[in-house]
């Protein structure tokens, strides 16, 4: 393990060199070793050379050719992690400094306690003609091995402690977020400054199957990201509206599980501006990999700015649900809030996943009366007193949005119904 | 694994010898009283025909368990969805563990209980001898609801092993059934523990006092204590599961004044201890062969008994550092942190027992050898790496990432599973009265140990660098290890049908076994001629 380790680390003095380097899009897993026997060769030249070699065994063998092609593709867009991001908040660089002491100790332990091991079964064996001792017990031993890691662990429980205690102290914040999860995305509200907005994953389906080549930040892109400003302490409430959700940015050391029901909370302060991924830590259902966290920190005067303009763009996005629309900007519309909103479960297609994401197309609900149809989408279906997967949306989308999607799905794919629902029948509705 | 003697075609002659030289007067009737055929099998209250029915089952179900494995990293192989869905890519995670815990490595440990707890403390069967054929018997019906429950509309059980609720109430039928398998499996574990507590307590053989059993015995006993604890915990959550998902109770519905964090605290206080129930039969099997294999006593046995019994109290005090990012207050952390640390004690000083047991003796390197020097290796690592879990905040960093999928894999796989590969090898020519081929056994050990460290080493990486478990797609910085991780999965996989064809040939053709083919051996079953005649210990060995 400590040999794992060392070259782990020497591979990341490397990987911090080369990271800049815009020539090295990929990096294959030979390099590691090449990096190791010789840490002077330039980088450049040695991801030029690693890759021939790749190349000309790849020709060589069929079956090493799949491996390294898959090697090769799997790393084109991004290095290769092995440790800890590196933290931007000081409870995340304890975190860091905290598992590096407690692997060195345990390191030391391990090979302490092996090297005796390995160094018996070198010298003690039967085949030398090592004659076996017949011990069988030491008090004075047993007592020394039982107390020194005693005070070993308390050694490393008590900075643990400091840590644990700074975390959980998310008193004083500059700003509170409000932090919801859903099947299957991110929703934040700005309590103090009353806007808010929900952020999906903006990664397309064609990249996920492979029709498409992978982005840069495949699977941890959204349309929209929290964003927050620079230096100042961040208190963010947790929650969620269904199933249990973790909330989880690495750079920050922070993970809090969003529990429906409960409200939670954590604090961070990141000094440096930039754009921070994380991805939902806890097992929601079929989308759990598909929901990212991203956040923004910028500077106090962007951050201001930004907040302004949510201000101003929420308000004037605020549909004024007394117009009445046409029936095919409605259909428009309600196509990119199905999409968002709906598409995850009951497919583009329409047709759904069968059983338990039911089809839409053709349905006796949205081919029906409308104030069914309404219901269903305003109040989600309980089933004996329980949510199911399908839940109401009444405080998710505005009146216009529910309109323009029931109106899509009773005029999509083989639905004809031919009525327009207006945003004046759902606020009806919602009484 | 099967029991020779008594298959006419084969091992009828030396089960015969034997039976005369050991017990004259019933090697004759004992023919007379049970049927033949797969009605032997079904009726069976034979401890040792029971002890390979368990093995030979959990057998099949590893193997099982390991396919929907090695569809799961088929999935992950590189990044983007090829093969299977999400929604089908979280049950097979979630049957995996489910089949691997409960159907595999338990009935697994119980399958050694009963061909060994007899044998090693002098009892001629298990106390309830039928009850032992009931426990065995409810597990195949389990494992029938459990598969089934993938051909059911919504398909199987896909929120993973751990069942959260409300993702669980949300799940289709499935769900239902996994929850009715649990209850049965639970069932047969709680009838098994009773059995074999009954028998170590009530019917040791004269002079073999409790400090003087092997240390096999110890371990099952107290873990037996703790299946008794714990199975009833998991069946009462399950159960509370059950009337929310269908009789409109909120015990998880926080809008009925329930807590879904409470399902978690029920489920881990089953759940952690249950780690224990799955190590403590490796420990056994460890302690029995490292001394065998030196040449020398077991170093420090009676501490071996206080570490095996301290573990087993703090295992019900540490359930919530499976909980650490559920937002517990400070002063829960705290505690849950102190007492898993704590942990760390006891297990250290078993570790340091196994070297010290080594340490000068006269060593040999059979397969079973080296399975139980491979657990003890790459269990310490798991060790390590579950102390660096304790400490809350790098938890949190760690929590739900592939690092903890490292650190089970290193204490279950390397930990449990590679003990009972040695336990095999080791009681394998008592079971079945034919030696194994040792090189065919060595390579076993090797591909294992290699393929082991290949698939779960870089799991570590890929946790600390941020990637989620149970994720059916991910980021591209995860490519490579992923690529790594499969690939060995495939080498670990195939290289168990090594130990199948070798356990097979052994059985049907393999070299005859002394009585005692290991030297330093010293535990009552080797005074028993090879293979062990199909009734024992009629009339108990006395210990001095």
């Amino acid at each position: 393990m400590s040999a794992l380790r060392s070259c782990a680390n020497c591979a990341g003095r490397w990987r911090r060199v080369t990271r800049g380097s815009a020539e090295i899009t990929a990096e294959p897993i030979f390099l590691r070793i090449v990096d190791v026997f010789g840490e002077s060769m330039d980088c450049t030249k040695a991801a030029q050379r690693a890759g021939q070699a790749v190349r000309l065994v790849a020709k060589r063998a069929a079956p090493a050719a799949i491996v390294t092609s898959a090697l090769m593709s799997g790393a084109a867009h991004a290095a290769r992690e092995y440790n800890l991001q590196p933290p931007v908040t000081t409870i995340g660089e304890q975190i860091v400094d905290l598992h590096v002491y407690i692997m060195w100790i345990s390191v030391v332990i391990f090979v302490g306690v092996f090297a005796v091991m390995f160094y018996s079964i070198f010298a003690h064996r039967k085949s030398k003609g090592h004659q076996a001792a017949q011990f069988h017990e030491n008090t004075t031993v047993e007592v020394v091995w039982t107390i020194i890691p005693f005070l070993i662990l308390v050694g490393m429980a008590l900075p643990a402690t400091r840590t644990i205690l700074e975390m959980k102290d998310t008193t004083v914040p500059d700003l509170t977020i409000k932090v919801t999860g859903y099947q299957w995305k991110w929703g934040y509200d700005y309590i103090d400054q009353g806007f808010g907005f929900v952020s999906n994953l903006k990664t397309p389906y064609t990249q996920i199957y492979n029709q498409e080549p992978k982005g840069e930040h495949y699977l941890l892109e959204v349309d929209q990201p929290m964003v927050v400003p620079a230096g100042k302490r961040i208190r963010v409430l947790i929650t969620a509206g269904d199933v249990i959700h973790s909330w989880w940015v690495p750079a920050f050391g922070v993970k809090q599980d969003a529990i429906p029901g409960f409200v939670r909370d954590a604090w961070f302060r990141v000094d440096k501006p930039g754009i921070y991924r994380g991805q939902c830590a806890e097992l929601c259902g079929k989308e759990h990999g598909f929901m990212p966290v991203v956040v923004e920190v910028v500077s106090a005067d962007q951050y201001a700015a930004w907040a302004d303009a949510q201000k101003k763009k929420s308000t004037a996005a605020a549909d004024d649900p007394a117009k009445v629309w046409d029936a095919k900007d409605l259909i428009a519309r309600g196509e990119a809030v199905y999409t968002a909103n709906c598409a995850a479960c009951h497919q583009a297609t329409g047709k759904g996943v069968s059983p338990a994401f039911p089809p839409l197309d053709g349905s006796k609900i949205a081919t029906g009366p409308v104030a069914a149809h309404l219901d269903t989408v305003l109040n989600g279906v309980v089933k004996n007193g329980q949510a199911t997967a399908m839940l109401p949306f009444k405080n998710t989308l505005s009146p216009t949005e529910i309109a323009a999607v029931v109106t899509y799905e009773r005029n999509a794919w083989g639905n004809h119904v031919g009525d327009a629902v207006q945003p004046s029948q759902v606020v009806a509705a919602k009484q | 694994m099967s029991s020779i003697p008594h298959d006419h075609a084969t091992g009828h002659a030396v089960g015969h010898v034997v039976d005369h030289a050991v017990d004259r007067g019933h090697a004759h009737d004992e023919h007379a009283h049970h049927p033949g055929g797969i009605m032997r099998w079904i009726t069976t209250t034979n401890h040792k025909d029971i002890g390979t029915l368990y093995l030979w089952f959990s057998f099949i179900m590893f193997l099982v368990g390991g396919c929907l494995a090695l569809t799961i990293r088929t999935e992950l192989f590189e990044p983007g969805l090829q093969i299977v869905d999400p929604e089908f890519f979280n049950s097979l995670t979630t049957l995996h563990g489910l089949v691997m815990i409960f159907l595999a490595i338990m009935p697994a440990a119980v399958g050694f209980a009963n061909w060994q707890v007899p044998l090693m403390i002098g009892a001629p069967d298990m106390a309830f001898a039928r009850m032992n054929n009931w426990s065995f018997w409810l597990l195949p019906f389990a494992a029938t609801l459990l598969f089934t429950s993938f051909f059911v509309p919504g398909g199987a059980a896909a929120g993973g092993w751990t069942l959260y609720a409300p993702l669980s109430v949300q799940a289709g039928m499935g769900m239902d059934l996994t929850i009715f398998a649990i209850h049965i499996m639970g069932a047969s574990s709680i009838m098994g523990s009773i059995n074999i507590i009954t028998t170590i307590l009530n019917l040791r053989a004269p002079g073999m006092t409790m400090m003087k059993m092997p240390l096999f015995v110890w371990t099952w006993l107290i873990t037996a204590y703790l299946l008794i604890a714990v199975m009833p915990v998991l069946a009462g959550a399950v159960t509370m599961l059950l009337t929310d998902r269908h009789f409109n109770t909120s015990f998880f519905n926080a809008a009925g004044g329930g807590d879904p964090v409470m399902f978690q605290h029920i489920f881990w206080f089953f759940g952690h201890p249950e780690v224990y129930i799955m190590i403590f039969p490796a420990f056994g099997i460890v302690s029995t062969i490292i001394p065998a294999f030196s040449r020398k006593p077991l170093f420090g046995y009676a501490s071996m008994v206080y570490a095996t019994s301290s573990i087993a109290i703090l295992s019900f005090l540490v359930w919530a550092h499976h909980m650490f990012t559920v937002g517990m207050p400070a002063a829960g952390q705290l505690f849950f942190m102190y007492m898993t640390m704590l942990i760390a004690v006891p297990t250290g000083v078993k570790v340091f027992n196994w070297v010290a047991t080594m340490w000068r003796g006269s060593m040999t390197f059979e397969t079973p050898m080296l399975f139980a020097i491979g657990f003890i290796f790459l269990f310490t690592m798991g060790g390590f790496t579950g102390l660096v879990l304790a400490i809350t905040p790098v938890d949190i960093a760690l929590q739900d990432t592939y690092y903890v999928v490292a650190h089970f894999h290193y204490v279950l796989v390397a930990g449990s599973l590679f003990a009972f590969f040695g336990g095999i090898y080791y009681w394998l020519p008592k079971w079945c009265g034919r030696m194994y081929n040792e090189t065919m056994g060595k390579w076993h050990f090797w591909l294992s140990m290699i393929f082991f460290n290949v698939t779960f080493f870089p799991m570590h990486f890929l946790g600390l660098a941020g990637m989620p478990r149970r994720v059916p797609d991910y980021a591209t910085q995860f490519a490579d290890w992923n690529l790594v991780a499969s690939i060995g999965a495939f080498g670990f996989g195939l290289s168990q049908l090594l130990l199948l064809y070798n356990v097979v040939t052994c059985i049907r053709s393999g070299p005859p076994a002394p009585a005692k083919p290991w030297e330093g051996a010293d535990t009552l079953e080797w005074t028993l001629p090879s293979p062990a005649p199909y009734h024992t210990f009629e009339t108990p060995p006395v210990v001095q």
